[in-house]
């Protein structure tokens, strides 16, 4: 019966507003007071039937819900005969709920629609040599699964038959169709656009990439800042409060009429359900855009942000330093290149490979006597000379001569911010490199909307030298730069700015810079392996997209102004219809409720908004 | 210990969470602190003793109070 009333609310709104509506037409029209007296107490024990369920209900596990105090209202109405207020304050109250669940599920719908492109189902080899279909929770490590052309790839794992081009977007962003062969990673929750593979599952359900998004977006919609933790113990106590000043003032006054109105008016509802709304708005907006925030606090803190620290190389840069230009003192260009070619092969320095791979293809020769030259280069014999190769200390100590234009050629290479590579054969520079870092496209531009939207100090820290750190710096427009920083420094760093009362935010490459990520307020790791990036990141950028920073802090700053937009309606409402209960005289139980009703679904659609949210400039 | 994790029908009213958890709260052998309401995912997450009490129990509480069971999950801690 219970169960059978609650499921037919929808309808009983329906009718009881049918009601009501029958009941004003023959009041007002047909002058009919006795119609208008029964259709209104119809309305009134119609609607509140489901109310004192829900009511009923709460009462039995102790918890005074705001059900309680409607029904108590509405029971108090009916007794003073005022069945007018009682129909129209049950209506509202279900006709209230009706839209805000409507509401909710569209604020909600950003994350729905993330969570749902979780895979089901998989084919799985079974016994005889065929494929069947399971639920994707029957998967287990080591099984093999066959996933055909448009189908979603169930679980983590590798390729081991077949061929196909998968979509990622759903865990890169990039919505670029991947080349998958043998040996291939497949990520579940990415779609096969063509061909057919077989794969072995390396990782399932929650330990799968796509399932630790999931579960990162769902804990973080529901992630309570301190704030709000203390509105939910505030409204624990609140609602019963309400019910104890009510019968105070009924006691004092032996006025029904004031009681009941206090406890319409005193329904918690704006206050506990705006910021979360705002919260799950906001989240969902970055889910959609590629951005991951891990919950309110986070939220909290990015909007308020007042520096940002860089790492440079791999973050401001690509991490792949290539060939800017190049100088030869010498006719002999092509031998001397295969030469320096030689000595590099032998190298893992990441500028040797720049080297070799500006030098492209050349005749390979022998190299004897190599001998590294720490913090110098390198010097080995080849062909019968003696090559020596590395920077200028390695020259001055290797007395090479050094003429006037190369010379005025090194200084103004090293203006510009290239790192050198000099080669020397028998005692002569012969072939002068300057090597750069690529600053990541977009970059500066980037940064100037971070600027843009009051980030007051932009940092870089790096390892490299100084002059490197100051020419990338410039270019970019950063505020500060510091070079020659070790991982220590730059942790140290960042306490000496939040020792000044400042928040700060590290975007690093999520490795070697793991104690700054995890000291900063805000960890965004730009690491290329998403799982490091998932963990250690309290903004998780997809793809390590550098671009999505500014809609991030954007929105974080958007969403941080909408909560307290509905603090503010919320706590509004609730002041002034106190006041106006006790200096007014036109406030009732309807307009009471009907102002109640309002204010949630003001924050509800205020949050909404956030969905929508685009970073302007 | 296992960690139930109990999806429940769409939550839209902020005393759903109250009442839920006041109907887990009263069962016997479940972790009190571990009683988790999520208003946004709709879903309630409890650690709880196998030995005393099972997960259909706490379906049944909350099927008590009003609201729909839809799927859970158990894991162990």
């Amino acid at each position: 019966m219970q169960r059978y009333i609650l499921g037919k609310k929808n309808q009983i709104t329906v009718f009881s507003g049918v009601l009501i509506g029958i009941a004003f037409v023959s009041k007002l029209i047909l002058n009919n007071l006795e119609i208008f007296t029964w259709s209104l107490v119809l309305a009134s024990i119609l609607g509140a039937a489901p109310i004192a369920i829900q009511a009923y209900q709460a009462m039995r596990v102790k918890v005074v819900s705001i059900d309680v105090l409607v029904t108590i209202a509405v029971l108090g109405a009916f007794l003073i005969r005022n069945f007018e207020e009682s129909a129209i304050v049950t209506f509202l109250f279900l006709f209230g709920a009706y839209l805000e669940l409507r509401t909710l599920n569209k604020t909600r719908s950003a994350i729905k629609e993330l969570t749902e492109m979780a895979p089901e189902s998989a084919l799985k080899l079974i016994e005889n040599g065929e494929f069947e279909e399971v639920e994707v929770d029957e998967v287990d490590v080591g099984d093999i699964l066959l996933v055909k052309t448009g189908a979603k790839v169930p679980v983590d794992g590798r390729v081991i038959s077949g061929e196909g081009h998968i979509n990622e977007a759903s865990i890169t962003g990039e919505s670029l169709p991947v080349t998958k062969t043998r040996d291939s990673g497949v990520y579940a929750g990415t779609i096969l656009e063509n061909g057919t593979i077989q794969i072995v599952a390396d990782r399932v359900g929650e330990d799968t990439t796509f399932g630790k998004i999931i579960e990162l977006v769902e804990e973080a919609q529901d992630s309570k800042s301190e704030a709000e933790r203390f509105i939910d113990r505030f409204s624990k106590y609140y609602t019963p409060g309400v019910l104890v000043i009510a019968f105070i003032v009924w006691l004092f006054s032996k006025n029904i009429e004031l009681a009941i109105t206090i406890l319409v008016l005193g329904c918690p509802g704006a206050l506990v359900i705006g910021v979360p709304v705002s919260n799950v708005a906001g989240i969902g907006n970055g889910a959609k855009h590629g951005i991951l925030l891990k919950g309110s606090e986070v939220i909290g803190d990015f909007s308020r942000l007042d520096t940002m620290v860089f790492d440079k190389t791999g973050t401001l840069t690509i991490g792949n330093p290539k060939v800017g230009e190049v100088e030869i003192y010498t006719d002999n260009e092509e031998e001397v290149l295969a030469y320096l070619a030689s000595v590099e092969r032998e190298s893992d320095h990441p500028l040797g490979k720049a080297v070799i791979e500006h030098i492209g293809d050349t005749k390979y020769y022998d190299v004897e006597k190599t001998e590294v030259v720490k913090g110098g280069g390198i010097i080995a014999e080849v062909d019968g000379h003696r090559l020596a190769v590395g920077n200028m200390a390695l020259m001055e100590e290797e007395d090479v001569k050094i003429g006037e234009k190369s010379y005025e050629d090194i200084k103004s290479l090293e203006e510009k911010g290239n790192s050198l590579v000099l080669t020397a054969v028998d005692g002569e520079l012969k072939v002068l490199m300057g090597i750069k870092d690529q600053i990541r496209p977009g970059v500066k531009e980037d940064l100037q909307r971070l600027k843009r939207l009051g980030v007051k100090n932009l940092v870089v820290l790096s390892g490299d030298n100084q002059g490197t750190v100051d020419l990338v710096a410039k270019e970019l427009g950063l505020t500060e730069a510091h070079g020659h920083m070790l991982p220590e420094d730059k942790s140290q760093y960042i306490k000496d700015l939040q020792a000044k009362g400042q928040i700060v935010a590290f975007v690093g490459d999520g490795v070697n810079d793991s104690p700054s990520l995890a000291l900063a307020e805000i960890g965004i790791a730009m690491g290329s392996g998403t799982d490091v990036a998932i963990e250690t990141s309290d903004v998780v950028l997809m793809n390590s997209d550098f671009s999505r920073l500014p809609h991030a802090l954007g929105l974080t700053k958007a969403t941080a102004r909408n909560m307290r937009q509905n603090i503010v309606i919320a706590v509004g409402v609730v002041i002034i219809l106190l006041l106006s209960v006790l200096f007014s005289d036109w406030m009732n139980m309807s307009i009471g409720m009907l102002v109640h009703e309002g204010s949630i679904l003001a924050v509800i659609l205020n949050g909404m908004r956030l969905l929508s949210y685009r970073l302007r400039y | 210990m296992k960690q139930a994790t109990i999806q429940l029908e769409t939550l839209t009213c902020p005393s759903c969470m109250l009442k839920i958890e006041g109907a887990v709260k009263s069962l016997d052998g479940i972790d009190v602190d571990s009683i988790n309401v999520a208003f946004n995912s709709s879903r309630l997450k409890v650690n709880f003793d196998e030995d005393k009490i099972s997960v259909e129990d706490i379906e049944a509480a909350i099927d008590k109070v009003g609201y729909e069971v839809k799927k859970s999950r158990v894991k162990a801690l």
